[in-house]
């Protein structure tokens, strides 16, 4: 199927960062004399992905499904168990902290709460200036001139450079975070949901104050929420994660209208939408239980204990992120039984014994009885 | 007659800085079986509101009434109200863990409730609990009842919150953020058993909620309120299609849109400090379509025939909704009504995005 009027936004850019199987285990241990293991929490589970130059990359997932994790392996915040991060070129996946400092430069991050990743005792000029004076950059008169520029670029006043984090709304405070992130003119900036603390009416202005930057500046974001019509919104592609792995990526338009994978179309359904008419007319699909812990995640898929399409071989085997039924190579989906457009998943049943089916289910406005043991 | 009729609420909290007014004069009614959503920015005192109402807030000077079946719950006494809260007017709060006692399993502090409100045996009560539990789609409630709170998810906790607001049937039941906290998907599932738990028990629910797709989803009449003051009230299709106040539609506007890339329209500035409120409408400096007249404050006002479309601006109540013809008439309407001094809405925006 072919739609020659739909512009493919394929991102034309070099590869700036190029994940490989990465895994992070934060191990358990229990005791506290005798410290032993007591297995791991598998928060990212063998992701492979790739960042070009240019684009907007988003993660999506509920909690506890990695995203955070990974931004802080990309960052090497973390770490990293296994797997390998190049960034330009260069495996950077166990640089010293000395050798990691150019690339840092390169590499920034902004964080959820602005009240939470500002010292509140610290001035917002010297808070900005950090990285001049970390990175010995610049001192002084040039120092103070270089933040209020920056200041300006954010759409702060510059005069409030001597004032307190306290000071400013949480919007702002959002901006003051931007501008040092955006000190060093970094190549990447890995947002960690950006504006999940803000008011509605705030979102809105540090969203186009991003778009702007990055048109501006030739930013490359990967950009994290768990709201997917704001990351709709922002991002090229989308990288749907469950559970430590990612199962299914796409352009972002193409993910809103053919979500493959049934965790993608659950996420697409339970999403509010602020519209009354189209609120009513639509089909809710609602999952059973919550997402299981991910230190003893389940076998083969993950997704298997709620999903609707799960038959006996989801259980066995993990299925691949590779494009399916007959999707261009851009849109790859790890499926076994991939969703077919204008398929009706409230009416799929799983084929499991109880057994393997999550507990907790609710029950769903379906007619049929709950077989519940 | 309503049943929960608040009329000129005022709540007034004495801080250092001075007197704050959290909630001027906000009025509004419920009807039994009925969702109001209360939609609202962080500081515009929906909260402050519904826990006056219910007697949860402490020094502050309140005035104004809130007659529940004609009785005024503001002028009851301690033991009095609490007969009313759990029995008659029931609340969930945003987070299901810190309303929970950690130290008591979760069936115990269920059981507890009944028996404050009601006579009956301990295992009558426990009977219930375990049916309450499985209304809310916990499985094996015959167990889980034992279990300790942190052995819940967060989705489970606050379906258990519901079973423990709907134990006494309440015929309100105040919801305050009650899905912030949770993913997507469990407050799908949260949403449906409150959806579920209305229809089977009529229960009139009040949803506090600054999310507007969670309100498009459930409620039947909406209230926006900023900066303490009721701005807009009207059912949830006027809300959305009719909206007549800027304030609302500036809300609406700054989400993204579901079939656009357009640039978002987020709305300037930031809300003002409840202890430094601009004078008149409290909107105005963030207005894009100020007129001179805003320097009073404009009353809630009807806009429709029934007057069941309220709201508080002194634009022309026939102008409504975001179409292209009504944003020319907001324009027009507000540059002629600024004739001196403040200057248009128009160079107010350019100047609030300078």
């Amino acid at each position: 199927m072919s739609e020659p009027a739909a512009v493919q936004r394929e991102p034309s850019g070099e590869v700036l960062l190029e994940l490989t199987d990465v895994v992070k285990h934060f191990p358990i241990r229990s005791g506290s004399l005798l410290r032993r293991d007591a297995g791991s929490v598998k928060a990212v589970d063998g992701v492979s992905l790739t960042v070009r130059s240019g684009e907007t990359l988003g993660l999506v997932g509920e909690t506890g499904c990695g995203k955070s994790t990974l931004a802080r392996c990309i960052t090497r915040l973390y770490d990293l168990t296994a797997g390998k991060v190049v960034f330009e070129g260069q495996d950077i996946t166990k640089l010293s902290a000395r050798a990691m400092r150019p690339v840092r430069s390169k590499v920034q991050m902004i964080f959820q709460d602005p009240y939470g990743s500002l010292n509140p005792r610290r001035r917002v000029g010297s808070i900005i200036g950090d990285p001049f004076a970390i990175h010995r950059i610049a001192s002084g008169d040039d120092r103070k001139r270089r933040v209020q520029e920056l200041m300006e670029m954010v759409g702060l006043n510059p005069e409030h450079y001597n004032r307190f984090p306290a000071e400013f709304s949480g919007g702002q405070r959002q901006r003051i975070g931007v501008a040092r992130a955006l000190a060093l003119r970094p190549k990447l900036i890995v947002c960690d949901e950006p504006v999940s603390a803000l008011d509605v009416s705030i979102q809105a202005q540090v969203i186009n104050l991003l778009a702007d930057l990055q048109s501006e500046l030739g930013l490359t974001y990967i950009f994290i929420a768990h709201d997917l019509s704001v990351v709709r919104h922002v991002s090229d592609r989308v990288a749907v994660m469950y559970l430590g792995k990612v199962v299914e990526l796409s352009p972002s338009e193409r993910l809103y209208h053919h979500p493959r994978h049934p965790y993608t179309n659950a996420l697409l359904s339970a999403v509010p939408v602020p519209d009354p008419d189209l609120s009513d007319s639509r089909e809710r699909l609602i999952l059973a239980g919550d997402v299981p812990s991910p230190t003893n995640p389940p076998t083969g898929c993950r997704f298997h204990p709620r999903c609707p399409k799960a038959r006996p071989n989801c259980v066995e085997d993990d299925p691949s992120l590779t494009a399916r039924l007959d999707d261009e190579p851009s849109h790859q989906t790890a499926c076994h039984y991939p969703v077919v457009d204008g398929e009706d998943l409230t009416a799929a049943r799983p084929q499991l014994p109880s057994s393997q089916r999550a507990e907790d289910l609710v029950a769903t406005r379906s007619t049929e009885g709950s077989e519940t043991s | 007659m309503s049943l929960l009729e608040v009329s000129d609420l005022s709540v007034t909290f004495s801080t250092p800085d001075g007197l704050l007014e959290a909630v001027r004069g906000l009025s509004f009614s419920l009807e039994a079986g009925k969702t109001l959503g209360i939609v609202g920015e962080s500081g515009s005192g929906k909260s402050v509101a519904t826990q006056t109402i219910m007697g949860l807030t402490q020094n502050v000077r309140i005035t104004g009434t809130a007659l529940f079946e004609g009785v005024d719950l503001l002028t009851l006494s301690r033991s009095e109200l609490r007969k009313v809260r759990g029995s008659q007017i029931a609340m969930i709060f945003q987070d299901p863990l810190s309303s929970l006692h950690p130290f008591y399993r979760v069936g115990w502090q269920i059981v507890e409730m009944i028996r404050e409100h009601e006579d009956v045996s301990k295992d009558a009560a426990r009977a219930r609990a375990i049916d309450l539990l499985r209304s809310v789609g916990i499985s094996q409630p015959d167990v889980r009842i034992d279990n300790y709170p942190y052995q819940f998810s967060g989705g489970m906790r606050q379906r258990a919150m519901i079973a423990m607001a709907m134990a006494l049937n309440p015929k309100i039941l105040i919801a305050d953020e009650p899905t912030t906290a949770l993913d997507v998907t469990v407050q799908a599932q949260v949403l449906e058993v409150m959806e579920r738990m209305q229809q089977e028990f009529g229960t009139a629910i009040i949803l506090i909620t600054h999310d507007l797709g969670v309100v498009a989803d459930i409620a039947d009449d909406v209230l926006v309120m900023y900066a303490g003051r009721a701005v807009e009230t009207a059912d949830r299709r006027t809300t959305f299609y009719e909206q007549h106040h800027p304030y609302t539609k500036g809300l609406l506007e700054s989400l993204p849109a579901i079939d656009t890339d357009e640039r978002l329209k987020p709305i300037t500035g930031s809300p003002p400090s409840l202890l430094r409120l601009p004078a008149g409408c409290s909107f105005r400096p963030r207005c894009p379509y100020v007129m001179d007249r805003c320097a009073e404050e404009p009353p809630l006002r009807p806009i429709d025939d029934a007057g069941l479309h309220r709201s508080a601006c002194w634009l022309p109540t026939d102008v409504t909704g975001t179409g292209e013809a009504a944003e020319r008439r907001r324009r027009e309407a507000s540059e002629a009504g600024s004739g001196t001094g403040v200057g248009s809405g128009i160079d107010a925006l350019r100047r609030r995005e300078a």
